[in-house]
């Protein structure tokens, strides 16, 4: 089955030829890879983001029961800890979480033994700054008012996390070019096949007073309107492909993965893919057409 | 009788032998002059040599010889398919060794060319063959559409606007290349072997069909062996023979009345 160009005239039977058949389909092909990289990219970038943010500006104070050690119960080192937290500069809150919430936080990986009592919890501190706050100062500070208290301020996590998400965009962007070259070179090979084949027509054509310019509007035309409608399908599969996506990640959702679904503008951006793969056709279309016709007489 | 048209089409003024809608431009020029040309194909012997000759607006000329003579060659050398190996050949007053390649199709759209194969593109109709030189210079679509099929009914076509080559008869092809030739008006009307596919009597309708452009003030060149038809129609002949060319005039005593034209050249074999 082959995509027909949508206009029925043209005074070169293009529609009727064999790259024809391919170009649509492949066109599709490209345009699903494309609109899934993207929007891979774009996901990624969603769920740095909200992690980002999360943890941007937050610390974590825990502080480990340390059972037949000779130091302070574990309830009177917390709150030395929050004392210490809360006088110190650049601190704006020190909230000490409860059982249940440290429970939820573990419950992905111990499930629900994470509630059994007889297990040592550690007491977990979540702590908002408001400024900058000396880390290697405040860290003395808490393992001497409190022994057994780690900060934890998140960096490592950070740093590995934005790395993260910009090797996605970067291979995202490197998945895009790389199907943009395939796409001109698709189309440089149809176009070149469309020349030889239509050779006679083409000399007929420039004999009658075509122009270079004439001819190549005709194998504009048709890989444009090809390049839409393999386009369109592609995006199509991909907004298929994305939404079964969504549907899996759902039951995810409450633990590790965030929501995998896309806002508004970003369905936008991959419903651009079409017309910006129909412009790529377009303009290697023209520049193949106008290069091989200037060695014809 | 050729039709009058709308906006796209001018006949020519009274006493003006060269359609032209800025005026009389090509009155008194020359429409083609080939001086000591030769061609060659690739590194073959010459299949024409030292032709020359002059043609002037408004003249009607039969290209005779011998199959193998050299007559398409010559036609492909007058419509601008081919370049000469040597010599001087000037069109409409242009030296064609001066015409650079993005010049060509203004050039060729003064030509109108009848193809001995009529060279009609079987994926369109009679209408849309018609209207490709009118397409590819610009003109509006609403007046391509009126043009062609105005002038498809003058050649008797008008009940096969729509019927795709395939389905037409040789001689109504060879009307649809006729009517595609001289849809945009030509000052050169070029026809090689037109009666070649069809029968006497189409044969004589094509032929007084070119004369009527030719009244017109369009300059005509029919490539033919057809002998009856030349001895019927009056007019000078270039006649090639192995590859040079001689003027044999017109063999009744007509007086050329100033829309004859003419043609000068110069016998090569009696030089």
């Amino acid at each position: 089955m082959a995509l027909r160009p949508v206009r029925p005239r043209s005074d070169l039977p293009l529609a009727v030829d064999p790259s024809s058949r391919f170009l649509g389909w492949i066109t599709a092909l490209m345009a699903f890879l494309a609109a899934l990289a993207l929007a891979g990219a774009m996901l990624v970038s969603d769920m740095a983001q909200r992690w980002d943010s999360g943890l941007a500006g937050g610390l974590t104070v825990q502080v480990a029961p340390m059972p037949g050690a000779p130091v302070a119960p574990l309830d009177e080192r917390v709150e030395a800890a929050v004392t210490v937290l809360r006088a110190f500069p650049g601190i704006r809150s020190a909230t000490v979480l409860g059982g249940g919430e440290i429970a939820r936080l573990l419950e992905p990986w111990l499930g629900s033994g994470a509630t059994d009592p007889l297990l040592p919890m550690p007491r977990l501190i979540d702590v908002i700054a408001d400024g900058p706050v000396d880390v290697a100062a405040l860290r003395l500070r808490l393992t001497s008012a409190a022994p057994g208290a780690t900060l934890d301020d998140h960096a490592v996590w950070l740093a590995d996390l934005r790395s993260f998400a910009g090797a996605v965009r970067l291979a995202a962007l490197g998945v895009v070019v790389l199907i943009g070259a395939a796409a001109v070179m698709t189309v440089v090979f149809a176009v070149r096949t469309g020349l030889a084949i239509h050779r006679p027509v083409v000399e007929l054509l420039h004999l009658m007073g075509a122009t270079d310019r004439y001819v190549s509007r005709q194998f504009e035309r048709h890989v444009v309107s090809l390049s839409l409608r393999g386009g369109a399908i592609g995006l199509l599969l991909a907004g298929g492909t994305l939404y079964g996506l969504y549907r899996a990640s759902q039951g995810l959702r409450a633990s590790l993965l965030s929501d995998l679904s896309l806002q508004p503008w970003q369905w936008a951006v991959l419903l651009l893919v079409p017309g910006m793969l129909a412009l790529l056709a377009l303009a290697t279309a023209r520049w193949t057409v106008l290069r091989t016709l200037e060695s014809m007489p | 009788m050729v039709p009058r048209r709308g906006a796209g089409w001018t006949p020519p003024r009274a006493g003006c032998i060269v359609p032209d809608v800025e005026g009389c431009r090509g009155c008194g020029g020359t429409v083609i002059r080939f001086e000591n040309v030769g061609l060659r194909y690739g590194t073959e012997a010459e299949v024409l040599r030292d032709i020359s000759f002059t043609l002037l607006p408004g003249s009607f000329h039969f290209l005779t010889g011998a199959s193998g003579a050299g007559k398409s060659s010559l036609l492909k050398l007058m419509y601008l398919a081919h370049r000469p190996s040597r010599g001087l050949v000037t069109l409409f007053g242009r030296d064609m060794a001066m015409v650079t390649r993005r010049d060509l199709p203004e050039l060729r759209r003064q030509i109108g060319v009848v193809f001995q194969d009529f060279a009609l593109l079987d994926h369109l109709s009679a209408l849309d063959n018609v209207a490709l030189p009118l397409r590819m210079s610009g003109t509006p679509e609403a007046d391509v559409v009126a043009h062609c099929t105005e002038i498809l009914r003058w050649v008797g076509l008008g009940n096969h606007l729509h019927a795709k080559p395939s389905t037409l008869s040789g001689g109504q092809k060879q009307r649809v290349a006729i009517a595609r030739s001289v849809i945009n008006r030509p000052r050169l009307l070029l026809a090689d072997e037109p009666t070649g596919n069809v029968d006497d009597g189409i044969g004589m309708r094509l032929l007084y069909l070119f004369e009527e452009l030719y009244k017109l003030g369009t300059t005509v060149v029919i490539a033919t062996h057809n002998e009856a038809l030349i001895r019927r129609f009056d007019h000078p002949r270039l006649h090639l023979d192995n590859g040079r060319l001689m003027v044999l005039p017109a063999r009744g005593s007509r007086a050329h009345d100033g829309r004859t034209g003419d043609a000068r050249a110069h016998d090569s074999r009696r030089e």
